[in-house]
């Protein structure tokens, strides 16, 4: 594995006087798909919310790329090429697709090419005929879709991704499955959080299992997917 | 009526709505992304039109035309633009998360010290601007004349519109506003940088603010009370609309402009209530106006703070030794002080009434002067009309004040936050016309005067031990309901409408509940205050009435039971210690206002909460997506 995209040790989150975070330490290699499994409220959202700058932890250091971002606000971070796609989506309900892409666009740095409305739509091809369609008025699949796209509008070099199959049918899985799988060739890095073992199966190679905010297990997705223990353990309901 | 007079009519109408919407528009579209109700929208209104009046009057000395005319009017707006951005860089920025009362205050600190500025520089007086050239005619309309200014004003508004519509259909900028005003953390999270784009936004809000009182000009001269006139009515218009929502803003000032061209013909005597009950009703159909949206339930309005702490042994000797000065101040006080002891009594209940609602029921009313003058007036009427004893007028300024308080509070505890805020304004204001229109009830501007006390209370002491008796007992009855069961479920309430629902508290039941009893107790205060002053006039029902209390809670600390008390002492002695050494006592109490907000915006108790882990205020809601 080469040099880390992302490092995360010593992560500690509360929200008020609950702790949600203990201690959570997890890396991202370049070109790396990693995904954070575990059960309801394990802390995955409150992972990526705390690398956003979305919530403030209060202990813990976060770099990208070796440069240290903890404390930084969330523009700051999403400036230093990060890019994040919450659970609940976001979309802009009133604004149409055309202008939520709008929103996330932000020049590449030098030398990369970017993302533009057309590579999108080619990538999510769902959304190409919906351009002009406001965002409340599209299916929760092509939301997904679109909050993905506005996110890599920004061109982002590390995604974060906040559970993207929840709630889709699954054909969509399907096509967001292989979406991804392509963006990876794009040379983006993503760390996902998923609960559907067989969607991360498709397209994660090295996995973190998240309880009560610690990291229990962590080692290949191959590995995962053959230890029937460690999923009864950690991940059946 | 012949048609030509109702067709001139209908054409007032609309420009009048003109007016109102570019009055209105920029305090919708910051209040859309800020969520910041911003008071000195009015101000701006204000510099404009002055800031024009000296612009135009150089400019048409050097070269008279339309050019200098219009260059004058635009130039004054971009500067006000400019201001707006000043104050976003200095003030708004440190407050976008403090709690709504923080922000309402700060930028009415603002408009204080706007006003004093204002009659610094260019007096106090009038002054009637230039005429626009070639505009200065009439055209003939159904056989009647109808001036040609105002017909381009009718078409300026809707210009304005179009303008806007394409600055946030077709510019980056625009559409980066409309994102920010459904989502503005998304915004940020997706690499926009938000400080930017606020101060953009003010920078157009103020634009349009100065070039609505530019452009107001020609018409009526520049005056030093136009502010709080025209923030009054660009209130109700984006209320109406829909907090955030432009086109609900010219929606509601086509529906406001009209109402008052014709029901000027209809209710003469009711112009000034008009505008407010039609929002009021408006609101009870739509709790969010015509176009607006639900917000994003706000946890910034009160805190979870410190429980109810129970009377140490130190609090209950401070209190002994409190009441026992008190009762003995007479004894070495003179007339004077004594008289400011009895005003300082008053608003420490007037205070406490609101805190009673606003600290412990989650409710920030903004028109409390609404309940307080109510008593006064109450009590002023059944002495000035029915001849009743002072007694009997006392005992009955809290069931004035209550009745009101049932009604209207029925209405209020439906909403939250700033509609709610504004919605008790609105009714303060209803209040406030009525005292200021019914002249033969109220003697109107003049108010009423010789209410004075019974002759046993008549001397300065013997009514200071009454205001004494009988505030400590208004405190004391809200400081018992505060620890009974209905102090827990209302802090439930306001902690959690959720939760206490699920617990089995009818949450708006127990709003009602205590936005009533801080009435009555509001009013007990008015109806102790109109005869300690002798006489009453419709300013205690104004705003800055209102504006004082939320000062004193704000002073106190609003978390805390004894805060208000405090705060009202505070305020008081200030006012009385600054008001006779300046004539510019207004920016002194705006730039304390402003200093205290800026330099405690988590409010006192917020600080301790800091510093004391076990006061630590609990989710900031800044996690929680909008
Ligand atoms: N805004 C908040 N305020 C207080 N507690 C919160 C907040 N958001 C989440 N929590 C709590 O933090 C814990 C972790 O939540 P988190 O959303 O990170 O879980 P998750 O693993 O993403 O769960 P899910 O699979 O349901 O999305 C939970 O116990 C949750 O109740
Ligand atoms: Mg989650």
């Amino acid at each position: 594995m080469s040099a880390p995209v992302l490092e995360v040790e010593g992560l500690v989150t509360f929200y008020g006087r609950a702790q949600i975070l203990f201690d959570l330490a997890l890396e991202v290699g370049e070109g790396e798909v990693v995904v954070l499994m575990g059960r309801n409220g394990a802390g995955k959202s409150t992972t990526l919310k705390s690398i956003m700058g979305l919530v403030r932890p209060t202990a813990g250091g976060i770099r990208f790329r070796g440069r240290d971002i903890g404390g930084l606000p969330p523009f700051r971070i999403a400036r230093q090429g990060l890019g994040y796609v919450p659970e609940e989506r976001r979309v802009f309900a009133e604004l149409t697709v055309e202008e939520n892409l709008e929103v996330g666009r932000r020049e590449p740095p030098a030398g990369r090419d970017a993302w533009t409305p057309q590579r999108l739509f080619a990538l999510f091809p769902n959304l190409a005929e919906l351009r002009r369609r406001r965002a409340d008025r599209i299916s929760g699949g092509e939301q997904q879709m679109l909050a993905i796209a506005r996110t890599l509008m920004g061109n982002p070099e590390l995604l974060l991704l906040d559970e993207p199959s929840e709630g889709l049918a699954p054909v969509i899985v399907d096509q967001m499955a292989t979406a991804l799988a392509d963006l990876r060739r794009h040379g983006v890095s993503i760390l996902l959080s998923e609960q559907n073992l067989h969607f991360a199966g498709r397209i994660a190679e090295r996995a973190c299992i998240i309880e009560k905010g610690q990291i229990r297990w962590r080692g290949a997705m191959s590995d995962l997917l053959a230890d029937e223990e460690v999923r009864r353990a950690y991940l059946s309901v | 009526m012949d048609p030509g007079f109702l067709f001139v009519q209908f054409l007032n109408g609309l420009a009048t709505a003109s007016f109102l919407f570019m009055a209105s528009a920029g305090l919708t579209i910051v209040f859309g992304v800020t969520r910041i109700v911003n008071f000195a929208h009015g101000s701006f209104y204000m510099l404009g039109a002055y800031i024009a009046y000296t612009l135009a009057g150089v400019f048409m000395e050097v070269a008279y035309g339309a050019v200098s005319f219009w260059g004058a009017i635009f130039l004054a707006a971009a500067i006000v633009g400019l201001l707006g951005v000043l104050l976003e860089l200095v003030v708004l920025r440190r407050i976008y998360d403090a709690p709504e009362l923080f922000q309402l205050l700060a930028t009415f600190a603002v408009v204080l010290i706007v006003q004093d500025l204002v009659r610094m520089t260019w007096g106090g007086e009038d002054l009637l601007g230039p005429r626009a050239p070639g505009l200065k005619s009439f055209v003939v309309v159904l056989d009647r004349r109808f001036p040609e200014y105002e017909l381009a004003m009718i078409f300026a508004g809707p210009l304005v519109l179009g303008a806007l519509w394409l600055l946030f259909h077709r510019t980056r900028f625009g559409v980066l506003v409309r994102a920010a005003t459904l989502d503005r953390e998304m915004v940020g999270a997706l690499g926009v940088n938000q400080a930017l784009l606020f101060t953009g936004v003010l920078f157009l809000g103020a634009f349009l603010a100065g070039l609505a009182g530019a452009l107001q000009l020609p018409r009526e001269p520049a005056n030093p009370y136009m502010d709080v006139n025209i923030i009054v009515e660009a209130f109700v218009v984006t209320v109406i609309g829909g907090m955030g929502s432009v086109t609900g803003a010219f929606l509601a000032a086509l529906l406001i402009g009209e109402l008052q061209a014709f029901g000027i013909l209809i209710f003469p005597k009711i112009t000034l209530v008009l505008a407010f009950l039609v929002m009021a009703a408006v609101l009870i159909v739509r709790p969010y106006g015509l176009l607006g949206r639900p917000q994003a339930e706000s946890h910034a309005a009160a805190r979870a703070g410190a429980g109810l702490a129970a009377g140490t042994p130190l609090q209950r000797s401070l209190w002994m030794g409190l009441l026992a000065f008190l009762l003995l101040l007479p004894l070495f006080a003179d007339e004077y002080s004594l008289k400011l002891a009895i005003e300082l009594l008053i608003f420490g209940l007037f205070a406490f009434s609101l805190n009673f609602i606003m600290g412990w029921g989650g409710i920030v009313s903004f028109g409390h002067a609404a309940y307080f003058g109510l008593g006064a007036y109450g009590a002023a009427l059944l002495v000035h009309h029915l001849a009743w004893p002072m007694e009997a007028a006392i005992l009955s300024a809290p069931l004035v004040a209550g009745v009101a308080a049932l009604v209207f509070g029925a209405l209020c505890v439906r909403l939250s936050g700033v509609y709610l805020a504004m919605l008790t304004l609105a009714f303060a204001q209803i209040v406030y016309a009525i005292a200021f229109q019914w002249v033969e009830l109220t003697g109107g501007d003049n108010g009423l005067i010789g209410i004075w006390p019974s002759s046993w209370a008549s001397s300065r002491t013997v009514y200071y031990y009454l205001t004494l008796a009988v505030t400590l007992a208004g405190i004391g009855l809200l400081w018992r309901f505060l620890y009974a069961p209905f102090g827990y479920s209302s802090r439930a309430v306001r902690d959690s409408a959720i939760r206490a629902d699920a617990i089995g508290i009818d949450p708006r039941y127990q709003r009602w509940l205590a936005f009533t009893v801080s009435g009555i107790a509001a009013g007990l205060g008015g109806g102790l205050y109109v005869f300690s002053k002798g006489n009453i006039d419709p300013e205690v029902l104004a705003i800055p009435t209102s504006v004082d209390a939320l000062t004193m809670v704000l002073l106190g600390g609003v978390e805390t039971v004894t805060g208000p008390l405090a705060g009202a002492a505070l305020l008081t002695l200030l006012k009385d210690f600054v008001m006779p050494l300046t004539l510019y006592w207004k920016m002194v109490m705006g730039g304390l206002i402003l200093a205290m907000v800026l330099a405690f915006p988590k409010g006192l108790v917020g600080i301790l909460g800091d510093r004391l882990p076990g006061l630590q205020a609990a989710p900031t809601g800044r996690e929680r997506p909008a």
